[in-house]
C-alpha cells in the first residue's frame, strides 16, 4: 500500500488562478489551510469598492456541512439559540451556537437549502461539535468545504452585476434569501447574504464551474466597478456593520483553556438570536440562569472621539477609576463614516448605550509613541446601515 | 389525557420501589410501571426449570442499607443472614472466610486478615455516610447544604485521625492486588479478596480503582452476606407491600416507551401500548442511558449532556448462571453441611487478572472466575424436594463479545462454564437437569439494563459521586424540568442496597418543597 | 578533616539543582557520585567511537522554564531544541503522521476521520486545561491534608481556589482525567483505532500500567505539561545529548562554590540520636554534615542506604511497599547512516521527529498483558528518534544515533533475574519490530547498547530501572508522594531530606523536586528563599 502525503502547504481555492493574474501584492495568510489573500492591489481602493461599486471576496474555504436525515430540522433547532420553524426552505440565517454551559461556540449562517436540508457554513470548522450533537437524532453530517466554492458580491452595484449576468429574478431575492439558477448547466446558489453591512450576495457553485463562474462575473461587473478583495478590506467593512468575528471579538469556548474567556450570547449583543421560547436549545438552562442573575460581560459599539484607532486599548470608566473595565478587541477608522470606531468588551454594569467610557489609546507617529484617553460613547445601531442594504428589488446602484 | 399522578416511577426495581414508596409516604400520588410482569427489576426470584426458581440476576443480599429498612420499617425474611465465603482451591485445600476471620491460612495471614478486615471496615463506613446523601455540587455558586456535605466529607476524612486519614488518602485510589500481594502470602486469600473487589466491573485486580469497589462492596453490612428466604423477590415484594402500603399504584406487564415532554418539562409517560399517565414529575429508575437516549430523546436534552450520557462505561462483563440439580454435588474438601455458604473460584490473583485479560479484548475468560452459591440448601422452597439449584455469578463475560452473541457463543460459554465448574465438582454433568446462561447481553434484553451492566454503569472514580451518573446531574434531579434519575445508575451506584431509591426520594421532596 | 554545611548524594539532575541551588544560598555543599561521569539518568555517554548517546532519558521539554533561567543554564552551555514530527507506522502499509503544522496535521487526522481531525482540538484545549492546572503546582510543596499548621492550610486553600476557579463542569473533568484511563479518555474524543494508539502512548511510557488501567490519563499529562520556550506539549533536544543538561546544571552548582565528587558511591547515611550525621562511603571514609539531601529514590535510599533500626518500623514497611516497577528498556544504537522509512515520502518531514510501531490500541494493551506476565512485550510500544537529525554534535556527519526507548520491559522475568541471552533477545525484538519498517536498518547498526531495567538499575541506580523513580499513580502523586505524611521533602530523622523523582512532582528530567526540595531546607535553616516561583499563567 503506497500512501499519497498529505498536502504539505496551502490549499489554492479553485478561483486561485484568477485571483494570482490580478495579484500585485503577494500577501496571503492561511484560513483553514487555504492561501487567502489579504488584498490584492491596495486595501482602502478594495474596502471602497464594497461601499462605492462591487468588491468579489473569495469564500471558499468557509467551512461548509450538510444537515440531512429525518431529525435535520431538530437538529439544527436544538444547536443553535434561535428559533429554526422560522427559517423556511428559500432562506438563510444568521445564528449562534452554545455548549451547555450557554458559551458562544461560534456564529455562521445556516441555509435551509429544502425541506429538512440544511447548509451551515462559519469561519471555523466544527465537525465534531455537530457529530457530538448528532448523538441520538437521525440526521446525516457531511463536510463539503472542499466540493463548494463561493464568492461574496458585495457593494451597490452587485444587483445590476448580477441582472447583466442574466440572473433574472434576482430583483425578487430579499435579504437572507437564497435561490437557485442555472449556470452553464451546473446549479448556481445566490444567497442575499455578506458580511460587510451592505447590499450584497454570496454565490455559491460547485468547483469545476469556478472558473467560469469568477469569468461570467467579472465579464458582467466590467462597467460596474467590479473588484476583487482581500480580507482586510473584508475586516473593515464588518466592522463598520457591527458584525463580530472568532478569535477577534469572541473565542470559540470550546477552544478557551482559561476560565472566563468565554462569552455567552447575551454578553455579545446577540440576545436577539436567543428564543427562550423553545422549550430546549443548547444552553438553554445556563441562559436563563444568565439572564436571571446578570452578565458578567457585555459587548459594546464605540464611538470613540478624535482619529485614532484604538487597537487593543483598555477601557476606562469616566470618570477613571483605577481599574479597567474592559477592552477593544476591533478597532478602525471608518471612511465611509468618518468616525472612530471599534467594537470592545466591558464589565456589566457597564456598556450601556450612551454611557461615555474612556478609551486609553497608544498611537504612533514616526516612530514616536504616544497615549490618548479619549472619550468613547456607547452606539446601539450598526455603524454603517444603509437603506440599500435591505430595499428589495434593491436600487440599480 | 387519562389519570394524573404527582409522580410517575419508570421501573419496579428495588430502587423504584423505595423511590415510590418514600414518596408515597410522603403523600405524594405516585404510580409505578413495570415491564415485566413481575415486580423487582433485577432483585427477582424466576422458575427457570420446572419446579427450579433462583434470584436471576442479583442473588445476596449484603449492602440493603439500614436506613431504608428503618424508613420503611421492612421485615425481611432472611434464609440466613451471615453466609460464609469457601474459597476452592482446586486440590482441596480451602480457604474459609467468615467476618473478618480466616482459616486454612497461615497464622500471620489471619492476623493480617484480621487488620486488613479493620482498616477496611473502617473506610467502608466512612464510604457508607456518603453513599446516603446527595452528592453535593462542586461550584462557586453551589448552595449552603452543597458547601456542607463537602465540608462534612473533609472533615469525617479528618477525624479519622492522621495516620489512617493518610492511608485513605492513598489506598483509595490503589488496586486491590497490590494490597492484597502485600499483605497475604495465601494465593487463595489474595484470589478471594481480588474477586469480591471485581466483581460486576470491567477491572481486574490490578487496575486501580478495585479498592473503591471492594469498599463499596463491604459500604453496608460490613460483609455480612444474606439470602432471603424465597430468593431476591421476597426482598422486592416486601417493597412492592411497603409501597402499596403507602398509597403507591404498581402496574406491571406495561413497558414506557417515552417520556411524555411538554414545553421542556417531563409531564408524564406513554406507554408501548400508547396509554398515557401524565404526571407533575417522572422518576426513573431505568439506567440513565435507556432514560436519556430512548425515554427521553437526545432532542430534549443538550449536546454536551447528551454526550455524556452516551459515553458513560456501561457494559458488563457478570453473567449468571442456573443449573437445576438432582443433588448436591461433591466437593472435595466441603462438607454436605457447608453447602450453605459462598463458593468462591479465584484461585489466585493472577488468576483473576488473567481471567480479566480477555474482557479487554472482548473475549470472555477462557479460565472464568466465580461466585456460586447454592440457595436450596437453605431454603427448601426454590426446588423439587431433596433436589438443588445451584446460583453462580460468573464473569468475565463482555456484553460486546467481539464474536457478538448467538446461540452458538453462548452455548459454547455455557458449556466452558460448567466444565470450569465440574473441575472442582467432580460429579457436576451427571447432575444437571437444566441449565440457564444468562449473559449480559440477556440480562440487558430481559431487564431492560443497557449493557446488562448491575451497576448501570461502571463504579469507578470517574463514574462516582460527583460524577455519577454524569458531571452536573449527580443530584437525582436531570437537566429537564420534572425529571429525576433514582436507579443504580445515579449515586451511589448498584447492588442491592437501596441508597439511590431513598437518595432520590429525600432530593424530590427537598426541590419539590413548596418555598 | 573537612565538613560540610550540606551533603547531596547523587549528581543526576535533581541532585545537582538541589546542590546548586544550597550553594547558591551561600551553603557549603558536598554533591556526590557514584559512578565517574555525573548527570545519573541525565547523561550523554561515550560508548562507541565518537558517538554520544544520550543512553538514559533522550528528549526534553519537562525542564522547569523557571529553574532553566534562574540557575543560568544557558550561560552554563544548555541548548534545547525543539523537533517536531513524529510517525506511527501501520501494518497495513499506511502511516499516521503527526505533523507540526496545525493545518496539515488536522489534513492528516482528516485522513482517517474529519471528525476525529475535528476533535484533536478540543482535545488539546481540554489537555492544555489540565496542564495549566497541574503546572501551578510543579514548583510547589504539596500540603499535608492531616496538618493544621498554617503553611498547610494555606497551600491547601491554594490547590482547593485553583480547582474551583476552573468552573463546575471544569472540574467534574478534572476529576474524571485524574481518574480515568488513557485508553477511556481518548475514547471520548476519537473514533480511529491509530489515532488513539499514537495518543495513548504518553499515557504509558515509564508506568506499569496498561491503557486501560485507570490513572493512566495523568500520566498522559506528565508528558504533556512541559514546554519547550512556551510551546507547551513540545519536546526538544538537548543539544549534545542529555548529558548537557546535568552538565550546564552542575557548572552552575561549581559556578556557586560547590564541591563535586565522582567515584564516591554512598555506603550509608549515618544517623545518631535521630538526626544525621553525615555519610559514609564505599571506600570506607566518613564525611560529615548536618544536613544529608539524597537524590536517590526512595528505596535506594532507605532500603540500601540507610539502617533499618534508623528507622521506624512503620516507615520501613511503606518504603518497602513504595511502587517502583521496572516497566521500560532502552536500546541506543549507533547507526552507519540514516534508515530508510519506504512508508514514508522520500524527504518527508516526519522522519525528523519520533517513530512509533504500534497501530491499535489492542496491541498496545497486549504489550502491557506480556509485563504482567513477567516477561517483556514480544511486540512493544516503541518511543523512536533520531536526535542526529537535529543535532550535529552527538555522531560523526552522516551518521546517526538512534535511541528506542521500549515499554514493557520488566525488572526480573518471571521472578528471576534476566539472565543476558534474554537481555539480547529482547534487543533482538525491538530490532526486529523496527526492520519491519526498514529493510536497511539492520545493515546500518554499527553497535547497539540494549539496557534492561537491570542495566538501568546497576548504572544509574534507579531501583527496578523505574524511569520516575516510582509509579505515578494516584496512591503515589501530590501528598502521597512518595510516601504519606513524608511528602514535603523531609525523611523520618533529623537532617536528611529527600530531592530525588520519588518525590513530589515527580519524574522526567524536571529539575522540580530538586528545586523544591531546596526550598524547604533553607526553610528549615530559615534562610531566604532563593528558589524561582512559576512563570504563572501560561
Amino acid at each position: 500500500m503506497t500512501v499519497q502525503e498529505v498536502e504539505q502547504g496551502r490549499y489554492r481555492s479553485p478561483f486561485y488562478p484568477r485571483q494570482a493574474e490580478l495579484d500585485r501584492l503577494f500577501q496571503w495568510h492561511d484560513w483553514k489551510g487555504y492561501a487567502t489573500a489579504d488584498g490584492f492591489y491596495e486595501t482602502d481602493l478594495e474596502y471602497f469598492a464594497i461601499r462605492n461599486s462591487t468588491g468579489v471576496f473569495d469564500l471558499t474555504p468557509m467551512t461548509k456541512y450538510r444537515i440531512t436525515g429525518p431529525d435535520s430540522f431538530v437538529f439544527v433547532d436544538r444547536l443553535v439559540t434561535r428559533d429554526m420553524s422560522k427559517i423556511k426552505p428559500g432562506r438563510v440565517a444568521y445564528a449562534v451556537w452554545c455548549d451547555d454551559e450557554g458559551q458562544v461556540i461560534d456564529d455562521g449562517t445556516i441555509f435551509h437549502l429544502k425541506d429538512g436540508e440544511y447548509r451551515l457554513c462559519s469561519q471555523e470548522r466544527h465537525m465534531a461539535w455537530l457529530n457530538m450533537s448528532s448523538i441520538g437524532l437521525d440526521v446525516t453530517v457531511v463536510d463539503e468545504t472542499a466540493d463548494v466554492c463561493g464568492l461574496a458580491v458585495q457593494g451597490p452595484t452587485s444587483f445590476s452585476i448580477l441582472k447583466k449576468m442574466g440572473l433574472d429574478g434576482i430583483e425578487n431575492l430579499r435579504p437572507f434569501g437564497l435561490t437557485h439558477f442555472e449556470f452553464q448547466g451546473a446549479e448556481l446558489m445566490v444567497s442575499r447574504t455578506g458580511f460587510t453591512g451592505d447590499l450584497g450576495y454570496e454565490l455559491w457553485v460547485s468547483n469545476e464551474k469556478a472558473i467560469d463562474l469568477w469569468d461570467a462575473l467579472f465579464a458582467a461587473g466590467q462597467n460596474y466597478g467590479i473588484m476583487a478583495i482581500g480580507t482586510d478590506a473584508l475586516e473593515h467593512s464588518r466592522l463598520e456593520a457591527g458584525l463580530i468575528a472568532a478569535y477577534i471579538d469572541f473565542l470559540p469556548a470550546n477552544a478557551t483553556v482559561r476560565s472566563g474567556r468565554s462569552r455567552s450570547p447575551l454578553e455579545l449583543g446577540l440576545e436577539w438570536l436567543v428564543d427562550f421560547k423553545k422549550p430546549n436549545f443548547n444552553g438553554r438552562c445556563a441562559l436563563a440562569q444568565e439572564k436571571r442573575r446578570g452578565s458578567t460581560w457585555r459587548l459594546v459599539k464605540l464611538d470613540i472621539e478624535g482619529n485614532k484607532p484604538a487597537h487593543h486599548s483598555y477601557i476606562y470608566s469616566n470618570p477613571r477609576k483605577k481599574k479597567e473595565i474592559g477592552f477593544i478587541t476591533s478597532a478602525a477608522w471608518s471612511p465611509v463614516c468618518k468616525q472612530n470606531i471599534a467594537l470592545g468588551t466591558v464589565r456589566v454594569p457597564h456598556g450601556a448605550v450612551g454611557e461615555k467610557l474612556l478609551v486609553e489609546i497608544y498611537y504612533q507617529r514616526e516612530m514616536h509613541w504616544s497615549r490618548v484617553m479619549a472619550e468613547a460613547t456607547v452606539v446601539d445601531k450598526p455603524f454603517w446601515d444603509p437603506p440599500r442594504k435591505r430595499a428589495t428589488p434593491p436600487g440599480p446602484f | 389525557m387519562s389519570e394524573r399522578y404527582d409522580v410517575v416511577v419508570v421501573g419496579a426495581g428495588h430502587n423504584g420501589l423505595i423511590c415510590a414508596s418514600l414518596l408515597g409516604k410522603a403523600g405524594k400520588k405516585v404510580l409505578v410501571i413495570e415491564a415485566n410482569d413481575q415486580v423487582g427489576g433485577a432483585a427477582v426470584t424466576r422458575e427457570f426449570a420446572d419446579g427450579y426458581s433462583v434470584s436471576s440476576v442479583a442473588h445476596l443480599l449484603y449492602q440493603l442499607q439500614r436506613e431504608v429498612q428503618k424508613d420503611l420499617r421492612l421485615k425481611l425474611d432472611l434464609a440466613t443472614d451471615g453466609l460464609g465465603t469457601v474459597a476452592l482451591s482446586p486440590e482441596g485445600n480451602h480457604v474459609r472466610l467468615k467476618g473478618s476471620e480466616v482459616s486454612g491460612v497461615s497464622k500471620e495471614d489471619a492476623a493480617e486478615y484480621r487488620n486488613f478486615c479493620k482498616r477496611m471496615m473502617r473506610f467502608s463506613d466512612l464510604l457508607r455516610t456518603y453513599l446516603n446523601k446527595t452528592p453535593p455540587r462542586l461550584a462557586k455558586d453551589a448552595s449552603r447544604s452543597d458547601m456542607l456535605t463537602l465540608a462534612q466529607l473533609g472533615f469525617d476524612i479528618r477525624r479519622l485521625g492522621k495516620v489512617e486519614m493518610r492511608e485513605f488518602l492513598r489506598l483509595i485510589g490503589m488496586n486491590i492486588r497490590d494490597e492484597a500481594v502485600e499483605r497475604f502470602e495465601s494465593a487463595l486469600l489474595r484470589g478471594a479478596v481480588c474477586l469480591d473487589a471485581v466483581m460486576g466491573t470491567h477491572l481486574g485486580p490490578r487496575s486501580p480503582n478495585t479498592i473503591l469497589t471492594y469498599l463499596y462492596r463491604l459500604a453496608g453490612t460490613h460483609g455480612k452476606i444474606s439470602q432471603p428466604k424465597g430468593g431476591m423477590s421476597s426482598v422486592t415484594e416486601a417493597l412492592a407491600h411497603s409501597a402499596r402500603d403507602n398509597g403507591v399504584v404498581i402496574r406491571t406487564g406495561m413497558r414506557v416507551k417515552r417520556v411524555i415532554i411538554d414545553n421542556g418539562r417531563a409531564v408524564g409517560v406513554e406507554t408501548e401500548s400508547g396509554e398515557v399517565f401524565s404526571s407533575r414529575l417522572v422518576v426513573s429508575n431505568a439506567d440513565p442511558k435507556s432514560t436519556i437516549m430512548n425515554l427521553v430523546g437526545a432532542r430534549n436534552v443538550e449536546t454536551e449532556f447528551t454526550h455524556r450520557i452516551h459515553h458513560i462505561r456501561s457494559k458488563g462483563n457478570a453473567a449468571k448462571i442456573h443449573l437445576a440439580l438432582d443433588g448436591l454435588p461433591v466437593i472435595e474438601g466441603v462438607d454436605k453441611r457447608e453447602f450453605g455458604d459462598r463458593f468462591l473460584i479465584a484461585p489466585h490473583d493472577d488468576y483473576v487478572e488473567r481471567a480479566f485479560n480477555h474482557a479487554k479484548y472482548g473475549e470472555a475468560s477462557v479460565k472464568p472466575v466465580f461466585e456460586i452459591t447454592f440457595p436450596s440448601f437453605r431454603d427448601a422452597s426454590l426446588a423439587p424436594t431433596g433436589k438443588h439449584v445451584m446460583s453462580a455469578i460468573v464473569q468475565y463475560v463482555p456484553y460486546g463479545l467481539r464474536e457478538g452473541w448467538s446461540e452458538k457463543t453462548r452455548d459454547a460459554f455455557q458449556k466452558l462454564a460448567i466444565d470450569t465448574l465440574a473441575d472442582y465438582m467432580p460429579d457436576l454433568h451427571g447432575r444437571i437437569t437444566a441449565a440457564e446462561l444468562l449473559t449480559p447481553k440477556d440480562i440487558e434484553d430481559q431487564f431492560h439494563i443497557s449493557g446488562g451492566h448491575w451497576h448501570h454503569g461502571e463504579l469507578q472514580f470517574d463514574q462516582f459521586l460527583f460524577t455519577r451518573p454524569v458531571g452536573g446531574a449527580a443530584q437525582y434531579a436531570m437537566p429537564l424540568d420534572g425529571l429525576y434519575l433514582c436507579g443504580a445508575g445515579a449515586h451511589p451506584g448498584g447492588g442491592v442496597s437501596g441508597a439511590a431509591g431513598r437518595n432520590a426520594a429525600r432530593a424530590i421532596l427537598k426541590a419539590e418543597k413548596p418555598v | 578533616m573537612k565538613t560540610y554545611d550540606a551533603i547531596v548524594v547523587g549528581a543526576g539532575h535533581n541532585g545537582l539543582t538541589n546542590a546548586a541551588y544550597l550553594a547558591k544560598s551561600g551553603l557549603n555543599v558536598l554533591c556526590l557520585e557514584k559512578n565517574d561521569y555525573i548527570g545519573g539518568a541525565t547523561v550523554s555517554r561515550n560508548l562507541y567511537k565518537d558517538w554520544f548517546y544520550s543512553n538514559c532519558s533522550y528528549v526534553c521539554s519537562l525542564l522547569r522554564p523557571e529553574i532553566f533561567r534562574d540557575l543560568d543554564l544557558a550561560r552554563h552551555g544548555l541548548q534545547v531544541t525543539p523537533y517536531g514530527g513524529g510517525t506511527v507506522f501501520m501494518q497495513n502499509g499506511d502511516y499516521l503522521g503527526n505533523y507540526p503544522n496545525a493545518e496539515v496535521h488536522y489534513r492528516e487526522y482528516a485522513r482517517f476521520s474529519k471528525s476525529d481531525a475535528d476533535a484533536y482540538e478540543r482535545y488539546s484545549a481540554d489537555t492544555m486545561r489540565q496542564c495549566r492546572f497541574i503546572r501551578d503546582f510543579l514548583l510547589r510543596t504539596p500540603p499535608d491534608p492531616t496538618s493544621f499548621r498554617p503553611k498547610d492550610l494555606k497551600e491547601l486553600a491554594h490547590l482547593g481556589s485553583k480547582f474551583f476557579e476552573m468552573g463546575e463542569q471544569r472540574m467534574y473533568d478534572t476529576i474524571r482525567f485524574w481518574t480515568m484511563s488513557v485508553a477511556e479518555y481518548l475514547d471520548e474524543y476519537f473514533e480511529t483505532d491509530v489515532i488513539k494508539a499514537a495518543l495513548s502512548g504518553s499515557g504509558i511510557i515509564g508506568t506499569a500500567l496498561g491503557i486501560h488501567s485507570p490513572g493512566t490519563a495523568y500520566v498522559l499529562l506528565h508528558h504533556y505539561m512541559g514546554d519547550v520556550d512556551g510551546n507547551m506539549g513540545a519536546w526538544g533536544y538537548a543539544r549534545g545529548g542529555m548529558g548537557s543538561v546535568a552538565k550546564a546544571i552542575n557548572s552552575a552548582f561549581l559556578s556557586y562554590g560547590g564541591e563535586l565528587r565522582t567515584d564516591a558511591g554512598v555506603e550509608q547515611i549515618t544517623v545518631r540520636n535521630n538526626k544525621v550525621t553525615g555519610v559514609a562511603l564505599t571506600s570506607g571514609e566518613e564525611i560529615k554534615a548536618p544536613i544529608v539531601v539524597s537524590a536517590m529514590d526512595v528505596k535506594r535510599t532507605f532500603l540500601k542506604c540507610m539502617d533499618k533500626n534508623d528507622l521506624d518500623d512503620d516507615f520501613y514497611r511503606r518504603v518497602k511497599n513504595f511502587k517502583i516497577r521496572g516497566s521500560s528498556g532502552k536500546l541506543n544504537i549507533a547507526l552507519d547512516g540514516m534508515p530508510t522509512f519506504p512508508a514514508l515520502p522520500k524527504g518527508s518531514p516526519l522522519l525528523d521527529g519520533d517513530m512509533h510501531f504500534i497501530d491499535s490500541m489492542e496491541r498496545m494493551e497486549r504489550a502491557y498483558d506480556d509485563w504482567k506476565e513477567g516477561t517483556w512485550s514480544k511486540d512493544p510500544y516503541v518511543d523512536m528518534v533520531i536526535p542526529t537529525v537535529c543535532d550535529p554534535t552527538m555522531a560523526p556527519p552522516g551518521k546517526h544515533f538512534m535511541s528506542c526507548f521500549v515499554q514493557y520491559c520488566p525488572a526480573q522475568i518471571e521472578g528471576r533475574d534476566w539472565t543476558d541471552e534474554e537481555r539480547d533477545q529482547f534487543g533482538k525484538t525491538v530490532i526486529d519490530q523496527i526492520s519491519e519498517y526498514s529493510p536497511d536498518f539492520k545493515d546500518l547498526i554499527l553497535h547497539c547498547e540494549v539496557r534492561t531495567p537491570r542495566e538501568i538499575e546497576n548504572e544509574a541506580g534507579l531501583t527496578e530501572g523505574n524511569i520516575f523513580h516510582g509509579e505515578l499513580t494516584m496512591d503515589q502523586l501530590m501528598f502521597n508522594r512518595p510516601i504519606p505524611g513524608y511528602a514535603q521533602y523531609r525523611g523520618p530523622v533529623g537532617g536528611l531530606y529527600m530531592c530525588g523523582s520519588s518525590n513530589h512532582p515527580g519524574g522526567g528530567v524536571m529539575a522540580a523536586p530538586g528545586c523544591n526540595a531546596a526550598r524547604e531546607i533553607l526553610f528549615d535553616l530559615r534562610r531566604p528563599d532563593i528558589t524561582p516561583v512559576n512563570f504563572g499563567d501560561d
